[in-house]
């Protein structure tokens, strides 16, 4: 899907406006991390990945993993939004019976690539992924997304060695570097940094970028398809709970779903700009 | 009886094999491949084979990724880092979705010896076994372990294989052992208590069974290579036929065969039931033998405990 930078930024307010309606009716869930990765999911399944929503399990389809699995929200909405499933299903959210797990079900969703929400494991699963693609000699893509707090799992540095050893240059990764987590900021409660510095020497490409740009999302992830003999890691600079005023660098919307005034007044915020058409 | 062979030897041999036959199979290994014979699907495809360095927990992930790919991978590494370190990516990347990972550990229980209890894993059923769909299997022989690789390679879901570093006596002819899945094997048929063991126990349950005899209690004696589905309907009918179970593993008595067989009977048919089996204690280094002897796993132990199931039976 080749949709253009503005199309882009209004897929995004929509996915916005989706993730703040979710975590209200469902009372629970994780809008802030949510919020700063929404430019990354729409770039990626709008315009950089290669999908079909008609064929979730198409052989050949790029894939995506979202390691930090509690931003679901973003990645249902985003789901839905490019076709997988109907909106309706997102007001389903962390209830019983429904298809939307409070954490990413692969088996329970469609389009939904790894199970995940236990921090550290899923950019394992995107190795694997991409093992098994270099195996078949299939050209497609995967992709992750993984939390600046996540990278304190000691997982998520066993798999950023294994894939530089295996070479794996059909890997990216995303790094939501909004720099909070749930007991604050990343420098109180464990400092990561420097991140460019730690990925670069286990071997990867890195590139740093400010993760809110369409553009430089996008040029990030065209630059890392060129890129040979080891994967990339993109360190894109976010805002937690950007777009919505009140929520945004507030470590307490990590987790917290907002109560009916705060959803009408981040909505308020959220309004969808017209195309002027 | 007379070949020694060790399961994890059995397991490599397979593994070769199976990969001959499908371009699916890979095996991951965590630095072990040497002890857990994954070396030698290693020298045959190597393409196909990945060292993931001493990181159980990305083995495991890793393996999930493979899976999700459409591959069908076997991750080996020893049983105390395949269960303990990765218990998490197991139940959550593994069989919360349900992948088609085999987890196939060797260096399990006692008889890894010298290398002490840090190594000695005497919980890995127990762990294995409360996973949601995990299948659990324990073989007793080289052609056992040869037919349960085999299985679990052609069978869709996580399946844990638990392997030794020992010899074992060869129980089966490979030219006549028919393996079914989730049934257990009726060895010796006997009317006075049933011996119910798993994995390098089964031989043992067999000179035991043949020392009873000479005492005239007749053992029956029961091969259990599935823990995970457990042969209910057989586990029932031998404790109604033979009033008395004793069961015996190279585990933990807690959350192990016995506790298995001990939830089976206690549902269906509850009779008395003594657990032959390493008693809520690490081990220590020595010799495997010296460690059976010393933690109550010998044929001398588990006659003791038919002794004490038969004299506990109901009028």
């Amino acid at each position: 899907m080749e949709s253009s930078i503005e199309e882009l930024e209004r897929t995004a307010v929509r996915i916005r406006r989706a993730i703040i309606e979710m975590t209200h009716a469902a009372k629970s869930g994780h809008p802030g991390g949510s919020l700063s990765a929404v430019e990354i999911l729409a770039a990626l399944y709008f315009r950089i990945m290669r999908i079909d929503p008609a064929r979730p399990d198409w052989e050949d389809r790029d894939r995506f993993v979202l390691s930090k699995g509690h931003a679901c929200p973003v990645l249902y909405a985003t789901l839905a939004l490019r076709g997988f499933f109907p909106e309706e299903e997102l007001l389903g959210f962390r209830r019983i019976d429904r298809m939307l797990q409070g954490h990413p079900d692969m088996k329970g969703t469609p389009g939904v690539e790894m199970s995940t929400g236990s921090l550290g494991q899923g950019l394992s699963a995107a190795c694997g992924m991409a093992m098994a693609a270099k195996l078949d000699r299939k050209d497609h893509r995967v992709f992750a997304l993984v939390g600046d707090g996540e990278a304190q799992e000691g997982m998520i540095w066993e798999a950023s060695m294994a894939a530089a050893h295996y070479r794996l240059d059909n890997l990216t990764v995303f790094l939501d570097h909004n720099g909070l987590q749930i007991d604050g900021a990343n420098r109180e409660v464990m400092t990561v940094e420097p991140l460019a510095d730690k990925w670069r020497a286990f071997g990867w490409e890195v590139l740093e970028i400010d993760g809110h740009s369409f553009a430089r999302i996008i040029r990030a992830a065209e630059q890392a398809k060129s890129i040979k003999g080891r994967p990339t890691m993109i360190i894109a600079k976010t805002t937690k709970g950007k777009g919505v005023s009140f929520m945004e660098n507030e470590a307490d919307w990590h987790g917290k779903a907002p109560a009916d005034r705060e959803k009408d007044a981040a909505l308020e915020e959220l309004e969808v700009v017209c195309c002027g058409c | 009886m007379g070949v020694n062979t060790a399961t994890r030897d059995a397991y490599g041999k397979t593994l070769v094999e199976l990969g001959r036959e499908n371009r699916d199979i890979v095996v991951l290994d965590a630095d072990l491949s040497k002890s857990t014979k994954t070396v030698m699907f290693a020298r045959e495809f190597p393409d196909r084979f990945f060292n993931m360095g001493i990181a159980e927990q990305n083995l495991m992930g890793t393996a999930a990724g493979l899976a999700a790919g459409g591959k069908i991978p076997f991750a080996s590494t020893f049983a105390m880092f395949a269960t303990g370190r990765a218990f998490e990516p197991i139940r959550n990347s593994i069989a919360y979705p349900r992948l088609n990972v085999k987890i196939a550990a060797t260096h399990a229980g006692l008889t890894v010896g010298e290398d002490g209890a840090s190594h000695q894993c005497l919980e890995d059923i127990a762990v294995m076994r409360v996973i949601p769909g995990m299948t659990v299997m324990c073989p007793a022989d080289g052609v056992e372990t040869e037919a349960v690789v085999r299985a679990a390679a052609g069978y869709d879901g996580p399946v844990y294989i638990r392997l030794g570093r020992a010899k074992v006596p060869d129980l089966y002819d490979k030219t006549k052992y028919q393996f079914e899945w989730g049934k257990g094997v009726t060895l010796r048929d006997g009317s006075d208590v049933t011996i119910i063991a798993t994995g390098i126990m089964v031989a043992m349950a067999l000179e035991a069974a043949d020392d009873l005899k000479k005492s005239g209690i007749n053992a029956r004696v029961i091969d259990i290579h599935t823990i995970k589905p457990i042969d209910r309907d057989l586990i029932k009918k031998a404790a109604v036929g033979t009033g008395a179970v004793v069961t015996a593993e190279e585990h933990s008595i807690i959350g192990g065969l016995g506790s298995a067989v001990a939830e089976v009977l206690g549902e269906l048919a509850p009779v008395p039931v003594i657990r032959v089996g390493v008693k809520d204690t690490f081990g220590e280094s020595g010799t495997a033998d010296e460690l059976l002897i010393k933690y109550g796993l010998t044929p001398c132990c588990i006659m003791q405990a038919v002794e004490t199931a038969v004299r506990n039976k109901k009028p």
